[in-house]
């Protein structure tokens, strides 16, 4: 199945938005409805295609949020000065069609087959593939043990907090805010730094699977101290969305 | 064409404000985008020369010589081969007929030689005669280093991929030869106003 | 415009290649560093797709979208797949 999924030829093809969720004030989920999907893999993303009546042509790419086997969804961020992202989040409706070419992805993804202990480190809107993730090994009834440490802005900007504050079991999930906290916050408040990693981390001697999402500030940075820390860089998967996390 | 998305446009000109002023295919941005080959290079002034000239007969100047020659405020329109112009951007540098004047050297081409590598080759006529400067200083700052900063070539007329970012020569030359994305199939040339973006346009 | 990795050139490579590609291994001609290409440095919209190598900068892979084609070049690679 996923060797499919894999090799198949990659064409553009129009869906249709079945659903628009807000998850936070500048965050929505889109589900969608893809005629001809052939399933993906946790981790992968796709390609959305926008054209305007002038012809002019605008591509972005988004993580799926979804498990494979659930409806395709994307969660998208707006961004205050993007050419798509603010179309996507407030002017697309269920109904609508979108353009998109998927799933892609042959590096960025996990199967319960690869293992653990997994290290997931999300920035922002880099939440969205190791949701997919999570939802994967949950679904499967993987026992494979998984910390996420995901780090945002504030507890508002927060993406699918209700699933996170009930993880599934063996899963345990670790926020800091780094913006502002919330009064009585007991949490972390700062960016994820080596000292925080040394308290978060599973231990380099346990041959964990560390997967890093985020801007690419914060995918550097944190690489960087995982690898500080012991984890052979092969062990530290990385994918960079650039410093507006993909516009 | 792709089948059209409901309500999409991309960000629309204003016609009152740019009557006559927008090559064909542009459309005008209040922004000022960053696009960028490589990672952005930071030179310190202390060892920033810039030079003009042909093999080993340069004419070289360091930060604080350069920024003693005479200079001009100029206010330019200019234009993306992404389709993007920016309308009335105010600049302040010298002028290359002055380096030019100064170098004493002469040819046809000139290539245009950047800290990170990157090169661009103009005709000589395109940067004389008042077309052409090495600008340090952006809207009354210091040109940011996104931006090009220390200092920038600023060639309005063509494409803006000729306005090289931290440029540090202008290599002389007989021959118009290729640069960084001349090579790749960008056109030789660039003139926005004859839609010259690809090689055989 | 902050550099992203490889992976967001996965769809492009597919389109050029026909099969995916981000967990392709790579080999840099200057420097000879081994990457997958998903972790290879990508500057998009450059105006071209620009793909550097993540230890010594160099210039591995160019696309740039001429009408309607995409020109490819690899020369700055040793080894590709």
């Amino acid at each position: 199945m996923a060797g499919t999924a894999l090799r198949r030829r990659l064409t553009w093809q129009v869906a249709k938005v079945s659903a628009v969720t807000a998850e936070t004030a500048s965050v929505r989920t889109l589900t969608l409805d893809v005629p001809d999907w052939p399933g993906h893999q946790a981790g992968q993303h796709l390609d959305i295609r926008l054209t305007d009546e002038d012809g002019y042509v605008a591509e972005r790419s988004y993580s799926i949020a979804s498990a494979p086997g659930e409806p395709v969804a994307i969660t998208v961020e707006r961004l205050d000065d993007g050419e798509v992202s603010p179309y996507l989040t407030d002017e697309l409706r269920a109904g609508d069609d979108l353009e998109l070419r998927g799933p892609i992805g042959g590096y960025f993804v996990w199967e319960p087959e690869d293992g653990g202990p997994l290290l997931l480190l999300a920035g922002g809107s880099g939440i969205v593939p190791l949701r997919s993730i999570l939802r994967h090994r949950e679904r499967a009834g993987s026992t494979v043990p998984v910390r996420l440490l995901y780090s945002s802005r504030t507890l508002n900007d927060v993406i699918y907090r209700a699933e996170f504050d009930r993880p599934a079991s063996g899963v345990e999930v670790i926020h800091t805010l780094t913006r502002n906290q919330p009064p009585g916050w007991s949490g972390y408040a700062r960016r994820v730094d080596v000292a925080l990693l040394a308290e978060v981390a599973w231990p380099a001697a346990a041959m964990p699977l560390a997967y890093v999402c985020g801007p690419t500030s914060f995918v550097e940075a944190v690489s960087q101290a995982l690898v500080q820390s012991g984890y052979p860089p092969e062990r530290v998967k990385t994918e960079r969305f650039g410093a507006t996390g993909g516009t | 064409m792709s089948p059209v998305s409901r309500g999409f446009h991309r960000r629309r000109q204003d016609p009152a404000e740019s009557a006559g002023r927008v090559p064909p295919g542009q459309y005008v941005t209040k922004d000022f985008p960053v696009l960028s080959a490589g990672p952005t290079p930071h030179t310190a002034l202390g060892q920033w020369t810039f030079s003009i000239g042909r093999g080993g007969q340069q004419k070289t100047w360091s930060w604080a010589e350069f920024r003693a020659l005479p200079s001009q405020d100029v206010t330019v329109d200019i234009h993306c081969v992404t389709k993007w112009s920016k309308l009335d951007t105010a600049w302040q540098g010298v002028s290359v007929d002055t380096l030019l004047e100064l170098a004493g050297h002469d040819g046809p081409f000139a290539m245009a030689h950047c800290d990170g590598g990157y090169t661009t080759n103009l005709p000589v006529p395109d940067l004389t005669g008042g077309k052409a400067w090495v600008a340090y200083a952006y809207d009354g700052q210091p040109l940011a280093p996104e931006h090009g900063g220390p200092a920038r070539l600023l060639v309005p007329h063509l494409y803006f991929w000729k306005s090289a970012k931290w440029v540090r020569s202008l290599e002389l030359r007989d021959t118009n030869d290729p640069g960084f994305w001349e090579n790749y199939g960008y056109h030789i040339y660039g003139d926005p106003w004859r839609e010259q973006r690809y090689a055989g346009d | 415009m902050e550099a992203v990795d490889g992976n967001a050139i996965g769809g492009l490579l597919h389109e050029v290649f026909g099969t995916e590609m981000t967990d392709a291994a790579s080999v840099c001609g200057s420097c000879g560093a081994a990457r997958q290409v998903a972790e290879l440095v990508v500057y998009l919209r450059a105006p071209g797709t620009v793909v550097r190598c993540r230890s010594c900068d160099s210039v591995l892979m160019v696309f740039v979208k001429i009408h309607d084609r995409t020109c490819v070049d690899l020369l700055g690679l040793a080894a590709f797949g």
